[in-house]
């Protein structure tokens, strides 16, 4: 029978302490020895150094020379220093940086704009109008989220096809297929931005709704302002999504000239066959970098934002 | 009779904001799941027709050898995969859930590689897993063992992959953190009262509270696993002797480069069935260990 004393209860109220003093004073040394600041401290420590470690070697390698790389043992600090790597990367003939980043920017920004959009209209919707069916629907919605992408990438690959057959406009081999969906809203930034509407007070809409206001007018003066930080972490969630994005600039587009950082940095690798790492390890650095930086801008925004989703419960 | 009419007025507004969604839902979810789901009995070539033959391809996919290799690699993926970035997760999460100095830094750089777009960390981990530059080997050597060839070895390509699949687990930390922070501060008090040692408190109290939370991240692990695909496909296009073939690589294959669309169709409706009926088991289960609070 032991009591722990645990940093938790240093917040505890006065009578539960009067009560369990007596047992605490009793078992104090060896409580404490269990919640041992400095074993929690050591077992972070090594967990952090095994979750940098590839970083500082992804890092060290970009800017090492190619004898340097196959040097065994390996140097951590290279000399020379290689810094020229990254504008070798810049400008290779197999990898058209800019014009890849130029691209990835493109998707992005229509990415953002048409989820942002549809997105807190439709959670507006959902947490601010009641209407028959608003449930049923919003639980149709939900579900939706657990539908792998793999089994809708065939068929609407098929559709896209399909479109580009039955109308003047054509979808494969152009950037459509990898935003227009944005713009119809996504479940997880609905649902996002729908928690947040449910927090605002509906005196607030009734107060404007009496004054003449229309729905839509509400929406778009009065609470899409107020909800400016959750529209921020949708943003970002979606710029992120589409940064990374693999498969669909796999699957949809077909000429290099439009690939996406991510669709270009893997083709550069298989044509390298993994010979010139440095050179492979300075382009993964410059896909990194605007994710990160973008993190430490927003870290607050972000750590809330991935809070949100699992507090569905 | 007033307030049906504002109730379809309601209505009428209702579905207008809602709409967005719901026609993107028609266009975009329903009509391609309608249509794969008559494909995966057609023979689909793309560039005919769809023909129907009933169940053939469902037939022929169970008499694949592919199917079953691929079937069973993410499944031995998932089970080292799963369990071991639960625990790691929620085991970093109760650490970082203490009160003590440089949370946030130590927060910061657990969740920094869930941030590596997904084709860079495949390069990196590549490289890492080079056998003989790469990281972990020369690591190795110093230590005096002659490290295995991870990735390029039958045997231990795929825990190898499942390693690596740890160092992404931040973003599950920082879900688990949010649980863990909601967990009213009286409850450890009364466990304590009640002389609950840390050990028991955690499994009594804590595991408990946070069970949704749990339960959360499970269903999203079973849903993530069963969609690997960029790592795979580039860090081993499925080798060494398709050690690594995964599920979607298969279906990929089958989809874009044979241009099988209706046996590509039916292999993602047997992949939606898997993950409809290991999550359906997952709620089965929850009942007797997830605990709503209030509920």
């Amino acid at each position: 029978m032991t009591t722990l004393e645990a940093p938790t209860t240093s917040r505890s109220q006065a009578p539960s302490r009067l009560i369990a003093s007596r047992a605490k004073r009793k078992t104090a040394r060896k409580g404490r020895r269990q919640s041992n600041p400095f074993l929690i401290h050591l077992t972070l420590l090594c967990v952090c150094v095994l979750f940098i470690a590839p970083f500082v070697w992804m890092v060290s390698t970009s800017l090492k020379t190619v004898d340097q790389v196959m040097r065994d043992p390996p140097v951590l600090i290279p000399k020379p220093m290689m810094p020229e790597n990254y504008w070798k990367v810049i400008t290779h003939p197999k990898m058209d940086f800019p014009l890849f980043t130029r691209n990835t920017l493109i998707i992005a920004t229509l990415c953002v704009i048409g989820t942002v959009l549809s997105s807190s209209i439709v959670a507006y919707g959902f947490a601010k109008i009641r209407f028959r069916g608003r449930g049923v629907l919003f639980a149709l919605m939900l579900s939706t989220m657990m539908i792998p992408g793999a089994v809708l990438m065939v068929p609407q690959f098929a559709l896209f096809r399909w479109l580009g057959d039955h109308t003047p406009i054509q979808f494969l081999g152009t950037f459509k297929p990898l935003w227009i969906g944005a713009f119809f809203g996504s479940a997880f930034n609905i649902f996002l931005l729908r928690q947040f509407f449910m927090t605002i007070p509906d005196e607030l809409s009734e107060a404007a709704r009496i004054d003449g206001c229309s729905e839509l007018g509400i929406f778009a003066r009065i609470m899409l302002p107020l909800a400016r930080p959750a529209l921020a972490v949708v943003a970002l969630f979606t710029f992120m999504a589409v940064w990374n994005d693999f498969l669909g600039p796999l699957v949809y587009l077909q000429r290099p000239d439009q690939y996406t950082l991510a669709l270009g940095l893997q083709t550069f690798q298989s044509q390298h066959g993994g010979t010139e790492w440095q050179l492979l390890m300075a382009a993964s650095v410059l896909v990194l970098a605007p994710i990160v930086i973008l993190f430490f801008l927003a870290q607050r925004t972000f750590i809330q934002g991935i809070a949100t989703t699992g507090m569905k419960g | 009779m007033a307030s049906s009419k504002r109730e379809r007025r309601e209505f009428v507004k209702g579905m207008a904001f809602v709409s967005p969604w719901f026609i993107g839902f028609l266009v975009f979810t329903l009509t391609p799941m309608g249509l794969s789901l008559y494909w995966s009995f057609c023979d689909y070539p793309l560039t005919q027709p769809p023909l129907f033959r009933g169940l053939e391809n469902y037939r022929v996919i169970l008499h694949e050898t592919d199917f079953w290799i691929s079937l069973k690699n993410t499944i031995y993926y998932a089970c080292m995969a799963l369990p071991a970035g639960m625990c790691v997760s929620l085991g970093l999460a109760l650490l970082l859930n203490t009160k003590i100095r440089g949370l946030g830094i130590y927060r910061t750089i657990i969740f920094l590689p869930s941030l590596v777009p997904i084709v860079a960390s495949a390069l990196l981990w590549m490289w890492i897993f080079n056998a003989k530059y790469g990281l972990f080997n020369e690591v190795l050597a110093k230590l005096g063992i002659n490290g295995p060839n991870w990735i390029a070895d039958v045997n231990t390509a795929m825990p190898s992959l499942a390693l690596m699949s740890l160092w992404g687990v931040g973003h599950t930390v920082i879900i688990y953190l949010a649980g863990l922070q909601d967990v009213p501060t009286e409850l450890y008090e009364a466990a304590e009262i009640d002389g609950a040692e840390s050990f028991r408190r955690m499994w009594h109290v804590t595991i408990p509270m946070i069970s949704p939370v749990i339960f959360f991240n499970l269903i999203m692990a079973i849903i993530g696993t069963f969609q690997v695909f960029a790592v795979p496909y580039m860090m081993t296009q499925g080798g060494p002797f398709h050690a690594t073939y995964f599920y979607t690589m298969y279906l990929y294959e089958n989809a874009f480069q044979n241009c099988y669309f209706g046996f590509a169709s039916a292999l993602a409706w047997i992949q939606l069935l898997i993950v409809v009926v290991l999550t359906a088991f997952a709620f089965w289960t929850s009942t007797r260990w997830v605990h709503y609070q209030g509920k």
